[in-house]
């Protein structure tokens, strides 16, 4: 069946979320008629997301009709290249999002920027402690955009999100009360930090008696009420929780939905298509140049969108799968260590140390929007690694989410998983817990890769991206190490009781960990080992631009959503300022 | 509080199965002197809905083949849904139990109960047709959303869940007033979405709950009777 031929438009963006929200705004305002493409449907915040609805933990957290629907598109899974890859036939360890909007409205608001470090980890490892101590088979590398550079957007997705917190080190002035690792701000948050928690408040105090620096976890649920700069007015989070896997029903929570949508859907530049699933790049016969995209729409037709100019902006496995599918640029092939596209898939590491109290309450249900209370003395390479096993690092906070009763519920080592036992610890301790979490860096290493499944096929019958990852020997030292600080720290708290786990032997695609999947169609300087150059362009064919997750050549330990946000204000000003005016390669 | 089982239009399930889950969820989570257990909560109902929502079906689930095994870290890749597991895990159980028993699940005693209930778990009771563990694991799960889910869903009836742990349900507009009182416990009636849909609950003009607060006397003594 042909598809049927739209008429041509200047850009089509492919992803309604944060990224696609900004670059269709940004592009729209440049002049540029703009094309948004959304495979999840349309979505009303005060219908969809009104209270009390919103706060049904067994539909958003367990049966989610905001989260990719798998019936129709998954991804095949297998910790090692001898195995075979299987479909991932429930949805478990990350939760990507299927909606306009996307992943970002169900996000739990931590927006907290990568460090300095996180940019660079390949040379500063190399300055620091030589070329030995890169862990083997190793394919971290080095950004091609330093933090300096990205500084400037990192401040404009701060205010275009609202973002709360204290400056910690302000044009390089180190400012009492914020992050003192943090990488030099050029100014002041938007919004005021947090409040501190009981929770917070008890983990500050042991923190700071162990020598560390704690301050309050940057937010993106609104501190004040607050109007952006797309004259959007955000209200002040009122902390009754169930945030991160929901949407915020009172629009206090930063997402393309409250920042950029409802200004974006009255732009005369743009138009959104729902339920508009794009299945491949379209390229001129010499494959140097995009000329559209084809999507099947909600009826299952098969349309063609011209464009001359094509922005994957979707989530780390469809920006990575359909430049497989449409023969962007070389696939990456492990054994040969050839090819870039699918290379240094990456994941992040985290775990927790839970603390049981008999006589404090802590309101657990009280929350949301990440307010918590963290240090980052043990991020990055903030401290010295010589005599350590392994690099990167971990932030290490409490946080109160809004502790929701099926799937929040700590329980001291030794309760039964049912019975009477375990009835006694869930009313004993649901009230007299927190953990302190660790989250952290996660290393890209050669056998860690995405490609094209060879057998499993989505709806329509193309082949499923497949992953092939597990934790290395870095990432499980680190873990232990970080594991241990926490559980220092709760000892200094002195609970009653401490509930540490072993850390996993290997990767597992079952328990949610986080949806912070990264890689596999990176930016770099450096053609043989990257997807993009440091513009988020494609090398091989110059108008197409793949922004989000899928352009990070590895992991940080903060949250990815800042970062993914600022590239997106990167990547639309570098398009803005030299791509329009001699559209070709920027480097 | 008496059985309610038989108050229920089941969707689903057949009354031996209903009668199986009723036993079933009274030993995974017990009536006793913290107040009423999963049976009294209604959770069989619950699991009977939600066999019969688009999840009894795995309707969002990856659903093609082939299917193999695989390993634990790769996840579910049964092709039974949940429908079918229920179906045939009950029966093949109750077969396990009038062999070793001489009786089905629901009129053994409470303490063979436990054992069968084990055996699954550990994976030592074989089914024919799935690992005995798939479904224990189900089981338990559903068990534990029934009895914690809003009470919209046909469990947690009276919202004996929340009242066990201390959860107030759908918050209420004042909680970022209670972030900075420290060590202060905040004990609430709990609301849930459906006392609100049956406007049971005030609500503020932002939709949020007014919550009537529990004192400390009452604190561990709620049973969940009206």
């Amino acid at each position: 069946m042909a598809a049927a031929k739209l008429k041509p438009v200047d850009v089509v963006v492919v992803g309604t979320g944060v990224v696609g929200s900004i670059m269709c705004m940004e592009l729209a305002n440049a002049g540029l008629k703009v094309v948004g493409l959304e495979r999840g449907r349309m979505t009303e915040p005060q219908h969809d997301f009104a209270m009390p609805y919103a706060h049904d933990e067994l539909k958003y957290d367990r049966h989610s009709d905001i989260f990719q629907n798998l019936s129709r598109e998954t991804i095949t899974f297998r910790n090692t290249m001898s195995e075979i890859a299987l479909p991932m036939r429930e949805l478990g360890s990350f939760k990507p999002g299927e909606i306009v909007g996307g992943t970002t409205v169900h996000w739990g608001c931590h927006a907290r920027r990568f460090l300095p470090w996180d940019f660079e980890v390949h040379s500063q490892t190399i300055a620091r402690y030589g070329k030995n101590r890169i862990p083997e088979a190793c394919t971290s590398q080095d950004w091609g955009i330093t933090y300096e550079e990205l500084e400037p957007y990192y401040d404009q997705f701060e205010h275009l999100y609202g973002v709360g917190g204290k400056a910690g080190n302000l044009e390089g002035k180190i400012q009492p009360g914020g992050n003192p690792f943090e990488g030099a701000r050029s100014r002041e948050f938007p919004n005021p930090p947090t409040k501190l928690t009981f929770a917070g408040a008890l983990f500050a105090q042991a923190a700071q008696s162990l020598g560390y620096t704690p301050f309050q976890n940057p937010s993106a649920a609104m501190t004040r009420p607050y109007v952006n700069p797309h004259r959007l007015m955000l209200g002040e989070c009122a902390r009754g929780g169930f945030c991160s896997s929901h949407a915020c029903a009172n629009g206090a929570k930063a997402s393309p939905l409250t920042t950029v949508m409802p200004a974006l859907l009255k732009h005369r530049n743009f138009e959104l298509r729902p339920l508009a699933n794009v299945i491949k790049v379209n390229l001129d016969s010499e494959k140097k140049r995009a000329v559209g995209v084809t999507y099947v729409d909600a009826q299952g037709r098969e349309v063609e969108q011209p464009a001359d100019l094509v922005i994957l902006a979707s989530y780390t496995f469809s920006n990575t799968r359909l430049m497989l599918l449409s023969g962007i640029g070389k696939p990456y092939e492990p054994v040969s260590n050839q090819g870039v596209v699918g290379r240094n898939y990456s994941y992040q590491t985290g775990g927790r140390v839970s603390l049981f109290f008999e006589d404090k309450e802590f309101n657990p249900f009280i929350g949301g929007g990440m307010i918590g209370t963290s240090i980052d003395d043990l991020s990055g390479d903030n401290f010295d690694h010589s005599n350590l096993g392994f690099i990167g690092g971990a932030y290490v906070a409490v946080q109160s989410n809004g502790a929701e009763p099926i799937h929040s519920k700590l329980m001291p080592p030794g309760t039964p998983r049912w019975g009477s036992g375990w009835k006694q610890a869930a009313a004993q301790y649901y009230r007299r817990s927190f953990s302190i979490t660790y989250h952290g860096s996660c290393q890209s290493y050669r056998s860690h890769y995405l490609d094209l499944d060879p057998t499993y096929r989505d709806a329509n019958g193309l082949p499923l991206l497949r992953m092939t990852f597990n934790w290395h020997e870095n990432e499980q030292e680190m873990s232990t190490y970080m594991r241990d600080k926490c559980a220092e720290i709760a000892k200094t708290i002195g609970p009653s009781k401490i509930g540490t786990n072993p850390v996993p032997a290997k990767y597992s695609i079952v328990p949610y960990q986080s949806t912070h999947n990264i890689g596999g169609a990176v930016m770099g300087a450096d053609p043989a080992t990257s997807a993009l150059n440091k513009y988020l362009q494609s090398w091989d064919v110059p108008n197409v631009f793949v922004i989000g997750g899928s352009a990070f050549p590895q992991n940080g330990a903060s949250p990815p959503t800042e970062t993914i946000g600022a590239l997106a204000c990167w990547a639309a000003d570098s398009i803005k300022d030299h791509y329009l005016k001699r559209p070709g390669a920027l480097v | 509080m008496q059985e309610t089982s038989d108050q229920h239009a089941y969707g689903y399930l057949t009354q031996p199965e209903v009668r199986f889950l009723d036993a079933a969820v009274a030993r995974l989570i017990p009536a006793d002197d913290l107040g009423p257990g999963a049976k009294e909560a209604d959770v069989t109902y619950f699991i009977d809905q939600q066999l019969v929502s688009s999840w009894g079906t795995h309707g969002r689930n990856y659903r093609m083949g082939p299917w193999l095994e695989g390993t634990p870290q790769q996840g579910f890749q049964s092709r039974l849904t949940p429908q079918e597991i229920y179906r045939a895990a009950i029966r093949e159980t109750n077969i396990y139990c009038s062999k070793h028993y001489g009786k089905a699940f629901a009129f053994l005693a409470p303490a063979q109960q436990d054992e069968v209930l084990h055996g699954l778990e550990d994976g030592k009771i074989e089914l024919e047709s799935l690992p005995s563990k798939l479904f224990f694991g189900l089981l338990l799960r559903n068990t534990e959303e029934g009895f914690f889910a809003d009470p919209m869903y046909g469990g947690n009836r009276d919202k004996v869940g929340w009242r066990l742990i201390g959860f107030p349900g759908v918050a209420s507009g004042a909680y970022a007033e209670y972030v900075e009182k420290h060590d202060v416990p905040y004990r609430a009636e709990p609301v849930s979405i459906l006392d609100i849909q049956q406007q049971r609950v005030e609500v503020d003009a932002q939709g949020y709950p007014k919550h009537i607060m529990l004192n400390q006397q009452e604190q561990g003594s709620s049973d969940g009777s009206r």
